[in-house]
């Protein structure tokens, strides 16, 4: 049976007709997006800023004070007590009133004027250890920039090796451009097949696919009908949500916007077939959502790199994560905003897009059945 | 005569259970061929088959020529489908329902707008195009499937109980729709549960269990009645069909409406004998009368003689 346009188009304008009277979705198609970018922008975020310590200087002395002064002038530490005995330091601790605590001890300045090497303590709070993994990093750096500065005062000519780091694509190593881009792909994909999880299953719930079956439409007519207006929406939210990482973010968009299009279109259909596929299968709207949520959301947020670097997974979750679509996307997204790469690098990935896309349609296409019984 | 359904030993099984069993008849061209039985007798199972919307287990048929398991989708084509719960889009409008449909049947330009003209005016609906569809009374909303089902002038015409649930004066409506699209040549292929309906159709196939139990015309299978019938007005209905059920001389006694219907062996020694024996039960029996069958009576009497009971 061949695949006709017109019996395609009337579907795609009946979806449209019930979509614009459908106010949960239209809800669900544009506000959702753009809310979740907000929300999720400002959530995830592992910037350390603003790091409360705890000073106990014993030494009293220019140099320890001159120690203290450093650690305020990075930016990342303020200083919110200086104590005078050392049973002090645990109860903050233990509070979590300061994340760190830097205890220069008494002959401090002494072991330095004669030529020893003097040592300070940090204590951090491992409570939350990727803050203080952050910190300790942090007070490493500026304890080796001070005594860099003292060695060079103290052997007057003499040369020192020292790192001058730079960090690419994310300068300052911020959130937002490591999060944003890859959230898009978590956005995208929960929300493409949410939407048309849905579609399916209210036909059979409302009894329509009998008369729809019982017509000549050919299933791959219904399918791709059904799924072209939701692609629609879908670059429409792409957009918006990439415009609101740019501005309310900063996030950069280096790279060609057609490429970004494509893979976005590719992904897009990928998902949407895949809610297609849940909806045809289950045939009830609320278990459809249900798995739809469950099958997009958390592997798109856990397995995707997005947050969790996949490289330190155990090899089954890694194993796992090489069949989640938005990992790949996730590469895709931060290669075109941070990198501006283009299919050069990311052809592997436009190869898992287009398998995705396939697979999502093909699955879709598959369950649907025109079978009443 | 050209064929129109033609259909040989068609079985559907679910599981263990038997929904159509062995059935075979052939429906020429033109003709109202109504499908009478109970809820549960296979009549619906039948008709989606023969649509093209459930495979048979076993057996064959053909529509309009075409194989039902082979050529189903190009069945479609040349078939109008109405089911038997309303299956349209509530949340479209009566016109954007037509436009839908007009656009799966490939129905478009100057032919859509007349044929969606024609369905509005057969329909009674051209005030309430823009009315969703689920406002519409259950009268209205079966006309407007029936328009849609029939948008692309389909030879065939396939309708599963297409006024359940409907009031006797839209039902009446409906069936002058469907004498007007057979006077044109259409064969309609009808079930119903509504006895009186039956008696529209030129022909008729009663099925009970799955089973075709007969087939033919509703004149025809009146007079294969050959006992004779009697109208009983009793001052209690279900009680005078116990007492006389069994009795001597009685065949069958069922509850017809408000009156018991007794087929008896000889009509004139029964209408002495049953008043009699009515009082000896307590029941008072003010009249008997001889009555002509009808179709509920044939069709409790062949179900009697397949050894079964109605079922539904």
């Amino acid at each position: 049976m061949p695949i006709r346009l017109g019996r395609l188009l009337a579907v795609s304008r009946k979806e449209i007709t019930q979509l614009r009277r459908d106010v949960r979705s239209l809800l669900m198609a544009f506000l959702v997006p753009a809310a979740m970018i907000v929300f999720f922008g400002y959530v995830i975020s592992f910037d350390v800023k603003d790091i409360k310590v705890a000073v106990l200087d014993q030494d009293r002395t220019p140099r320890s004070r001159e120690l203290v002064q450093a650690f305020e002038a990075a930016g990342r530490f303020r200083v919110t007590d200086r104590l005078a005995r050392y049973d002090e330091v645990e109860p903050l601790l233990d509070r979590g009133a300061v994340r760190m605590a830097l205890v220069i001890p008494p002959g401090y300045e002494r072991e330095i004027s004669s030529g020893h090497a003097a040592s300070v303590q940090a204590i951090l709070d491992g409570a939350d250890a990727n803050t203080a993994s952050i910190a300790q990093n942090y007070a490493g750096a500026i304890v080796s920039a001070y005594s860099a500065r003292l060695l060079s005062v103290a052997i007057p000519g003499g040369s020192l090796v020292v790192a001058q780091p730079r960090v690419w694509y994310n300068e300052a190593l911020e959130s937002p451009p490591m999060i944003v881009p890859g959230l898009v792909a978590t956005i995208m994909m929960m929300l493409s097949a949410m939407l048309t999880a849905l579609t399916v299953a209210r036909e059979w719930e409302r009894g329509t696919m009998e008369q729809l079956a019982a017509t000549p439409v050919h299933r791959v007519e219904v399918i791709l009908g059904k799924l072209l207006p939701y692609l629609g929406i879908g670059l429409i939210d792409v957009a918006a949500v990439v415009t609101l990482g740019m501005t309310v973010f900063g996030v950069p968009f280096r790279g060609n916007p057609l490429l970004f299009l494509v893979m976005a279109a590719l992904f897009l259909l990928g998902s949407l077939g895949l809610g297609i596929f849940i909806s045809a299968a289950v045939k009830t709207q609320l278990l459809a959502t249900q798995l739809a949520m469950l099958a997009t959301y958390l592997p798109s947020v856990l397995l995707s790199g997005l947050i969790f670097d996949l490289r330190s997974m155990p090899w089954i979750l890694r194993a796992i994560s090489t069949v989640v679509p938005a990992r790949y996307f996730v590469v895709v997204l931060r290669g075109v905003f941070l990198k501006g790469v283009g299919l050069d690098v990311l052809w592997p990935q436009g190869l898992a897009m287009i398998a995705y896309a396939v697979a999502g349609l093909g699955l879709a296409v598959r369950a649907f059945r025109k079978e009443i019984e | 005569m050209t064929i129109a359904v033609h259909v040989r030993d068609l079985t559907r099984k679910f599981g263990e259970f038997v929904a159509v069993d062995h059935v075979t008849f052939d429906v020429p061209e033109g003709e109202i061929f109504g499908f009478l039985g109970p809820n549960g007798a296979g009549k619906t199972t039948t008709i989606k088959m023969l649509a093209g919307l459930l495979a048979p287990t076993s057996g064959e048929g053909t529509v309009t020529g075409l194989d039902i398991v082979r050529d189903s989708e190009a069945i479609k084509r040349r078939i109008g489908y109405m089911s038997q719960a309303f299956s349209l889009y509530g949340d479209l409008t009566v016109e954007e329902n037509i436009d839908f449909f007009a656009g799966l049947y490939e129905v478009s330009g100057p032919r859509l707008a007349a044929r969606r003209d024609w369905v509005l005016a057969m329909a009674g609906l051209e005030r309430h195009r823009t009315q969703m569809a689920a406002d519409l009374p259950l009268g209205w909303k079966q006309r407007l499937a029936l328009g849609c089902a029939v948008l692309h002038e389909p030879p065939i015409l396939f309708l599963d109980e297409p006024t359940s649930g409907v009031d006797p004066v839209s039902r009446r409506n409906f069936w002058d729709l469907i004498y007007s699209l057979a006077e044109k040549g259409t064969t309609i292929f009808v079930s119903t549960h509504y006895m009186e309906e039956a008696e529209y159709c030129h022909r008729l196939a009663l099925m009970n269990r799955g089973r075709l139990i007969a087939l033919d015309r509703p004149a025809a299978l009146r007079e294969q009645m050959v006992e004779p019938i009697l109208e009983l007005q009793t001052s209690d209905g279900p009680g005078a069909a116990r007492a006389l059920q069994g009795a001597p001389g009685v065949v069958e006694a069922a509850m017809f409406g408000r009156a018991v219907h007794v087929v008896v062996r000889d009509a004139a020694a029964a209408t002495a004998a049953l008043p009699a024996l009515l009082t000896s039960h307590g029941i008072t029996c003010g009249s008997v009368t001889p009555v002509r069958p009808v179709l509920e009576d044939v069709f409790v009497a062949l179900v009697r003689r397949e050894g079964g009971a109605v079922e539904g």
